[in-house]
Formats: structure tokens, sequence, C-alpha cells
């Protein structure tokens, strides 16, 4: 008797949490931080039903553990191009249903090209946004220091006797040495995609001969830093340089922030969105993604986040200003300039760990 | 006398039941979980998922397939200083924060066991109270404290200590570490130090007193030496967990500052190398193990 009850409270409960989950659908999005316009997460919600639970990183290396950790309870991951191509190849993300996903048709076949190097046939993901790794500078403090300092060059950051002018003033890197390796490579003349142990090593010697005047390797760290005038140069991502600058601008507090694509060249990224093979909502998760590309919505996004999209058809409802400028949409003959990198394999991973490491502890 | 018999089983029964409590917790929570990761760390990275390829899968392969079990991650260790140099790094951090833990909590306990009975409960209520606020903020809100705009530069700036445009440049060193260590561990340090002192005889102070024994004198022969189990409690408590501390190095420390668990993420997030960081981890155990069995037979002297 006493065993036939809990039966019928077990299967109770369960009918209980179905009938739950059939009530408020949700979708478990997880996204680099400061990357979306929330209220497009709001829209979403009021236009398909489908509650949004938001979760943020800014270290893909948690997100890949998670993901292959497995059961990570996402529906929809956005992650950039080399570690996409590892995560399919490791079997993380399922296929996407296009017959779900009538807004393809606004994407920019530009982009999808680029991206197919990651997802070949674009089976897996889809754009969500795009830029480049450069610099970062706060405009009237670098004029007090150094009136002629290369702005335009790394020469600014891997030049030991210009980058140590500004190291009073405060000086950041991004946290990644899938980064800034390959900037050092090409700064260095190499090529920026190289797996040699030799060139990555070459690379480690630049960056450790100028990390005597970096203050901190953070990947999200500086966009308060930059904004706050507490720091004077960064290497960041592109759209998070624009947000400091923004930001600044609406603090009123008399900080000027500029981001440049140097001219030797620079890291152009993807940012992918992808389904987890195990994502407990894929119909949500498609859903999502269709939403996002819509052109009035991702191009609400763009203008706030200060990133391009993979969106052509958004072009029209992005603010000129950011069309315009050349650091968000670079032009043909900075785009000829942009390199992009492939996945590491678990060697190659190593020695580029490893050569990080030794960048930042001296060891 | 049968009956007489089955009287003496229950609390034989009882005491085992008992006994085997801990045991199985330990077996549940301690013993499973670290045959895992060693099993981890004789195994082989791939590009799956998870990403290792396991020697085996089940208990029952264990023997016959005993000899596929590669030490390679093992001898990896032994082949790059980065990984001894951050064992003994971390060794050589924990024990100065140790040091400097029972320099700041012997006092503190000292207090706390001469001061009014009816007082004490709220002074152990106070070492408590910290507790009650997540460590991370806690380690977060010093970072307010210490960054070179924090309130230590703008409290020395508003006492003229510091001119106008001067900082204190601590966040971000060794030394910002150490604080951030010392003030989360101290209620580690200072509640088995307080035990020990409070179970202290007063009487034989005063007596010591009578004898003409300078105060100072007194200390060190009675006061100290009758404290030792709570000073060799308080130091494993704390030294233990320091050397495997992640989260404070990682906050407060800068990017030179070099230790184990700095160097286990390091393995497990950017190389997604989870054997090695299973070697790495395995190796911390043994490295604390030593000083867990010195503090148990300490623990069967008192």
């Amino acid at each position: 008797m006493v065993r036939q009850r809990l039966l019928g409270a077990a299967a109770l409960t369960i009918a209980l949490a179905t009938g739950a989950v059939a009530e408020d659908k949700v979708v478990n999005v997880y996204n680099w931080s400061d990357y979306i316009d929330e209220s497009v997460l709001q829209e979403f919600t009021k236009e398909t039903g489908i509650k949004v639970v938001y979760d943020v990183f800014d270290n893909q290396d948690i997100v890949e553990t998670k993901m292959l950790a497995g059961g990570s309870g996402y529906d929809v991951v956005v992650i950039t191009g080399p570690f996409l191509a590892r995560q399919i190849a490791a079997g993380v993300y399922q296929p996407l249903d296009k017959s779900k996903l009538p807004n393809l048709s606004n994407m920019w076949p530009e982009v999808m090209s680029r991206v197919a190097q990651y997802d070949p046939g674009n089976q897996y993901g889809i754009d969500y946004m795009w830029g480049t790794t450069g610099i970062g500078y706060n405009v009237d403090k670098i004029k007090a220091i150094m009136p002629d300092a290369p702005v335009n060059s790394w020469d600014m950051v891997f030049k030991p006797e210009i980058i140590s002018k500004f190291k009073d003033c405060g000086v950041q890197f991004l946290d990644a040495s899938e980064e800034l390796i390959p900037a050092a490579l090409k700064y260095l003349g190499k090529n920026p995609d190289s797996k040699d142990p030799a060139d990555m090593e070459a690379a480690g010697k630049l960056l450790a001969s100028v990390k005597p005047y970096v203050q901190k390797f953070h990947s999200s760290e500086y966009i308060n830093a930059l904004a706050n005038g507490d720091i004077c140069v960064a290497v960041g991502y592109s759209g998070d340089i624009l947000q400091a600058r923004n930001r600044a601008k609406d603090a009123k507090n008399g900080v000027t922030i500029n981001y440049v694509i140097p001219k030797e060249g620079a890291n152009m990224w993807f940012d992918i969105m992808a389904i987890p093979k195990d994502a407990p909502n894929p119909d949500a998760a498609h859903a999502f993604m269709n939403f996002m590309m819509k052109p009035e919505i991702i191009a609400k996004s763009t203008n706030y986040v200060a990133y391009a999209n993979g969106n052509l058809a958004s072009q029209k409802f992005v603010d000129p200003a950011i069309l315009a400028d050349t650091s968000i949409y670079p032009n043909k003959d900075t785009l000829a300039n942009l390199f992009s990198t492939t996945p590491y394999d678990a060697k190659a991973q190593r020695v580029l760990t490893r050569v990080w490491t030794s960048v930042k502890t001296g060891m | 006398m049968a009956e007489r018999g089955t009287q003496g089983m229950r609390p034989f029964v009882a005491k085992w039941a008992l006994v085997a409590v801990p045991y199985l917790w330990s077996l549940m929570f301690f013993l499973a979980p670290f045959l895992i990761i060693l099993k981890i760390s004789l195994s082989q990275t791939a590009i799956a998922m998870p990403p290792y390829t396991p020697v085996i899968n089940t208990l029952g392969e264990f023997w016959s397939k005993l000899t596929d079990f590669s030490l390679d991650n093992y001898m990896f260790l032994g082949e790059d200083p980065l990984y001894y140099s951050a064992y003994l790094s971390s060794l050589r951090i924990a024990l100065i924060s140790t040091v400097l833990l029972l320099i700041v909590g012997y006092p503190i306990a000292y207090g706390m066991a001469r001061a009014p009975k009816s007082v004490r409960n709220a002074l152990v209520m106070a070492v408590i109270l910290p507790f009650w606020t997540s460590f991370l903020i806690r380690v977060y809100a010093w970072i307010g404290i210490l960054k070179p705009e924090g309130l230590i530069t703008i409290a020395l700036q508003g006492l003229g200590i510091l001119g106008p445009g001067e900082q204190i440049h601590i966040y971000n060193t060794e030394t910002a570490v150490f604080i951030g260590i010392v003030y989360s561990y101290l209620p580690f340090m200072v509640l088995p130090l307080y035990a020990a002192l409070e179970k202290l005889d007063a009487t034989l102070l005063e007596a010591a007193a009578d004898l003409g024994c300078p105060p100072m004198k007194s200390f060190w022969v009675i006061t100290f030496p009758l404290s030792l189990p709570g000073v060799i409690a308080g130091c494993f408590l704390c030294f233990i967990p320091i050397v495997g501390e992640f989260v404070i190095p990682d906050l407060l420390g800068g990017s030179g500052t070099l230790m184990i668990g700095k160097t286990l993420w390091a393995e497990f997030f950017n190389n997604r190398d989870w054997p090695v960081s299973s070697a790495v981890a395995v190796v911390l155990l043994i490295i604390l193990v030593v000083p867990i069995v010195i503090f148990q037979n300490q623990q069967k002297k008192a």
C-alpha cells in the first residue's frame, strides 16, 4: 500500500512537472557578456511566449569545457569560429533544421562563406556578430604622453620603447592566447595562423618583452577601465572598445576612446549561434535563432553593441553612423588585411597555452 | 544466556553503524571521486565528449587492462619546470600565509578566551559573521579597497599621506594575495585556537605568577604549549586549503602569481587536457596527504 501510494505521488509529480514545462516554454541562451540589447529578448518573449533564460560568459575556454562535459542545459550557445569547429568535431552540436529557419534568406553570403571555413556547409551555426581584435586608446591621454604615437599600428603595443611610455597610464591585454599570439605573429611578418611551435614561441618572446608594461591580462575588465579613464591602451575586441567609447560619452566624464584596426592586419572573428545536441528545447532554440535573423531585431543589437552582424538585410536598419564606421564595417582595403585563424589541435593547443603561461608568469 | 547474548549484540551493531557512517561518507565523497580522477589521469586526451579516451569503462576491466594504463601524464609533469615551480610557489604562499594567520589570529583568540564569559559568545559570533556574506563577494570587496583608485588610496590621500596624483599599488600583486588569504581564512585559525585557549586552566598562570614567573615567560612556558593542539589544528585547517587556493590569487593576484590552482585551471580549461589536470590534482593530493597524516597523529596524542 505504502509503495503504491508513493508511486502514485511520483506519477503525479512527473505529470505536474511536464505540465509546467509545456505551459511556460523556455529557451536557455549562453552568450558573451555585454553582447546584446536586452530589450530584444523581451520582444522575443512577447512575440513567441517563450521565456529567455540568458546566461553570459567572458571566457570561451569555460564554455568549451562545459560543452564537452555535456548536459550544459543550454539551448543556444554563441561561440567563436575555431572553438565551434573543434566542438563540432567533438560532437557537441546538432545540425540545424533549416525548414524552421526561414529568415536564413536575410543572411550575408560573404559572411556565411567565411563562417563555412569553421562549419562546412553552414550546417551547425549561424553568424550572430563579427568583429576584429585591435587597439583601443584614450585619445587625450595618449596625445599628452606621446603626440606622435603610432596609434594605427601594432608598434603601439608590441614595441617596448613605445608601450613603456604608457605603462603608468595603464595598458591591458585580452587574456586570450588565441587572439594575442596570432596578432604578434602577424606583427612579426609570419603566418598568423601558424601552428609551428617555433613561430608561437617567437610570438611569445615578443609578448614577453612588452609584458612588464602590461598591467593586466583580462578579457572584459578593460571595457570599464577604458571608459572610466583608468587605463590608456587596451588590446581588445572591436565592439567592446566601442562600447567603452559609448559609455564614456554617456557618462560625460571627458574621456574620449578610439578603436583602430592596426595597419599590419588584425584577426577577424565570427561569433556563431549553435544548438547543443542535448539541448532541452531545440524547437525554442530554432525559434530564437530565426528571431535573431529578423533584420530589424539584429540591427537593434548591432546599434547597441557596436559590432557588425552577418545579416545583409539588416543594414538598412543599422544606424548610418555605425554602418559608415570602417572600424566596425571595414572597407574593402582593410578587409583584405584581416586574417582568420583555424582551430588548434591538442598538441598545438598545449604549446599555445604553455607559451601564453610563460608570457604571463615569466615561467 | 541467550538473552544476554542478544543484548550484548545490540550495542555492538549500533557501534559499528555509528562508525560506518563517516566511513561511508568518505567512501562516497572522497574515495570514489578520487578514483575517477585517478582513472582520468591515466587516460589520453581526445576530441570528444568528454574530452578523453578512458582506459577502462567498468571496474571489471581493471585487471585485464592494467598494462594499458600509462604514466605519461605524470612523466609530463616532471618534464616541465612550470609544474614543480607552481607546487613550490603554492607551498611557499601557503606557509607564509599560515604564519601570518597565526600571528594575527593568536592575539584575537587569546583576547576572546580572556574576555568575560558573558561576551565570549558574542565574540565568537563576530568571528563567524563574515560567513553570512558570500566568500566571492567578500574577495571582490577587497578589489574595491586595494585597487589604485580604491579606498586605501582615497583614505591616504584624505589624510595627506599621499599626494593627489599618487596611488597605492597593492592590487594585482602577491601582497594582495596574502591580504586576501589572511582575511578569508582568519576564522579557521581563530576558532580552533580559541577552543584550545578557552579550556586553559587559569589557576596555572596564577600559580606561576605567585612563584615569581614573569608574564611573558609564563606565556611561553604554560599558555603556548597548552594551546599547541589548537595551533596545529588551526595551521592545518588553513595550510591545506590555501595550497590549492584558486579564487583569491585569480582575483587579487597579478598575472605573475604562480599557484597550482591556477595551473590546474589552465590545464583543464585552456588546454582542455583532463588527463594532465587530473594528474596535477593527484600529485597535489599526495603532497597534502603527508601533512594530514601528521595532523591526525597529533590529534591522537592530544
